[in-house]
């Protein structure tokens, strides 16, 4: 029995998840972080990405987050996300149309407000299309 | 002394009343059912959301430059008030009581020389709040409900004019007023400090399951606070609103039950009086053929 610890991902409207796992990368605003077993405690923001559940020394599960925090500590990894949608649920007109959505209400913000708020959403964009192209 | 014929109506209209008044109980029984489902399904996020706050605002403490919305302005002297009331009306006291908690805190305000700013989410609060405080409502909602319950975007775009406000200096003191709900029968009007944050009293139980060990943090204390706390202010509307909306259905139930029940109640008096009077009137007219029968 390899040992494990438990990924909780859980989202505004549900807990998604909450199961053991061999590791989990974590999409960190300052680069991607594994979490193995017995790793020390810490708080991260999530920038939008994949995490890549692993199983068996596989990536047995790819979910896509759109933003959000992690907290790790030695029994489990807990990620409390905006938006949460396994890679294979996403189709790529959609994401094609969010990119397209985004980008139009970045040049059509006014307000700083506005376009940080747009900036955001292109960025959740674009990683959705990247995460479905590898 | 009403006719036949007007008993009759009556009864129909009463019948026709309870058919309807039964079919809304129903469908807030069902409604109740889904919206407290959402409700629990909420409560995971936002309890992870408060311990992590709470830890965090335990690490960068009163330090110089904690961001505004831990530390707040320094002032009180400009209240926001985000009032959750239904869209729609005929759920017994729900919104009456939500109003009138407002007011009452509204002119408390006002008399110790505050200025009340208000939002109010759902149609019923704003039309009668609007006739005593309309200069007062900066922003309304309507429509929070969907189809498919409530969304979480909903809940984000009342957080963003709340941060876009508070980013304005447009107040200092945020609360929202909704019913919390407890059963069916049962809403507790709840007011809760949004702005600046309140860090719950930290629990014994953090300590016992040694998980206050040190924290890293990445990339910062600051950052991650200053990224984390207006998400918070979005899931405590969010709960609010879900909260709000699984009182209104139970609130909804249980007036429609007790309409229904009434209307029965009436309909069983006035089927008594019916009974009674035709009676009456086949014994009129006995009397009145028989009497006619003798005089001959």
């Amino acid at each position: 029995m390899t040992d494990t610890t438990v990924l909780e991902l859980v989202s505004p409207s549900a807990l998604l998840k909450s199961e053991p796992v061999e590791m989990v990368v974590v999409p960190g605003t300052d680069g991607n972080f594994g979490v193995l077993p017995k790793h020390s405690p810490m708080i991260s923001t999530i920038r939008p990405g994949v995490i890549d559940i692993y199983a068996g020394g596989k990536v047995s599960e790819r979910i896509f987050v759109a933003g959000g925090v992690a907290e790790v500590n030695p029994e489990r990894c807990t990620i409390l996300a905006e938006e949460a949608v396994p890679v294979s649920d996403i189709k790529a007109d959609e994401a094609q149309a969010r990119l397209e959505t985004a980008q139009a209400d970045l040049k059509a913000a006014t307000t700083a407000h506005d376009k940080a708020n747009a900036e955001r959403a292109l960025e959740v964009a674009r990683a959705q299309i990247a995460a479905l192209s590898n | 002394m009403a006719s036949l014929k007007d008993l009759r109506s009556r009864i129909a209209s009463v019948k026709s009343t309870k058919k309807i008044t039964s079919a809304m109980k129903m469908v807030a029984a069902s409604k109740l059912r889904r919206s407290q489902d959402a409700a629990e399904a909420a409560r995971p996020y936002a309890d992870r959301m408060g311990t992590m706050l709470g830890r965090l605002a335990a690490a960068v403490g009163g330090a110089q430059g904690a961001p505004k919305l831990l530390a707040g302005t320094g002032k009180d002297d400009v209240h926001l008030l985000v009032v959750f009331t239904a869209d729609r009306g005929l759920c017994g006291g729900f919104n009456a009581s939500i109003i009138k908690a407002t007011r009452i805190k509204v002119r408390a305000l006002r008399a110790a020389g505050k200025t009340v700013k208000l939002i109010c989410v759902g149609r019923k609060g704003a039309d009668a709040l609007k006739r005593e405080f309309g200069d007062a409502i900066v922003a309304r909602y309507t429509g929070v409900e969907g189809k498919k319950g409530i969304d979480f975007s909903a809940a984000t775009d009342v957080a963003d004019k709340v941060l876009a406000l508070y980013e304005e200096g447009e107040f200092d003191v945020c609360s929202i007023f909704y019913n919390k709900f407890v059963s069916a029968i049962s809403q507790v009007v709840t007011e809760q400090q949004l702005v600046p944050f309140a860090v719950p009293e930290a629990d014994g139980q953090e300590e016992a399951t040694g998980s206050s060990a040190v924290y890293e943090y990445e990339p910062s204390e600051e950052a991650i606070l200053a990224d984390l706390l207006p998400r918070n202010v979005g899931v405590q509307i969010f709960g609010a609103m879900l909260e709000s909306s699984a009182s209104e259905h139970g609130a909804r139930m249980s007036a429609m039950d007790n309409a229904t029940r009434n209307a029965g109640d009436m309909i069983d008096r006035l089927s008594i009086q019916y009974n009674r009077s035709r009676q009456a009137q086949i014994t009129n007219e006995l009397i009145e053929i028989i009497s006619g029968a003798e005089a001959l």
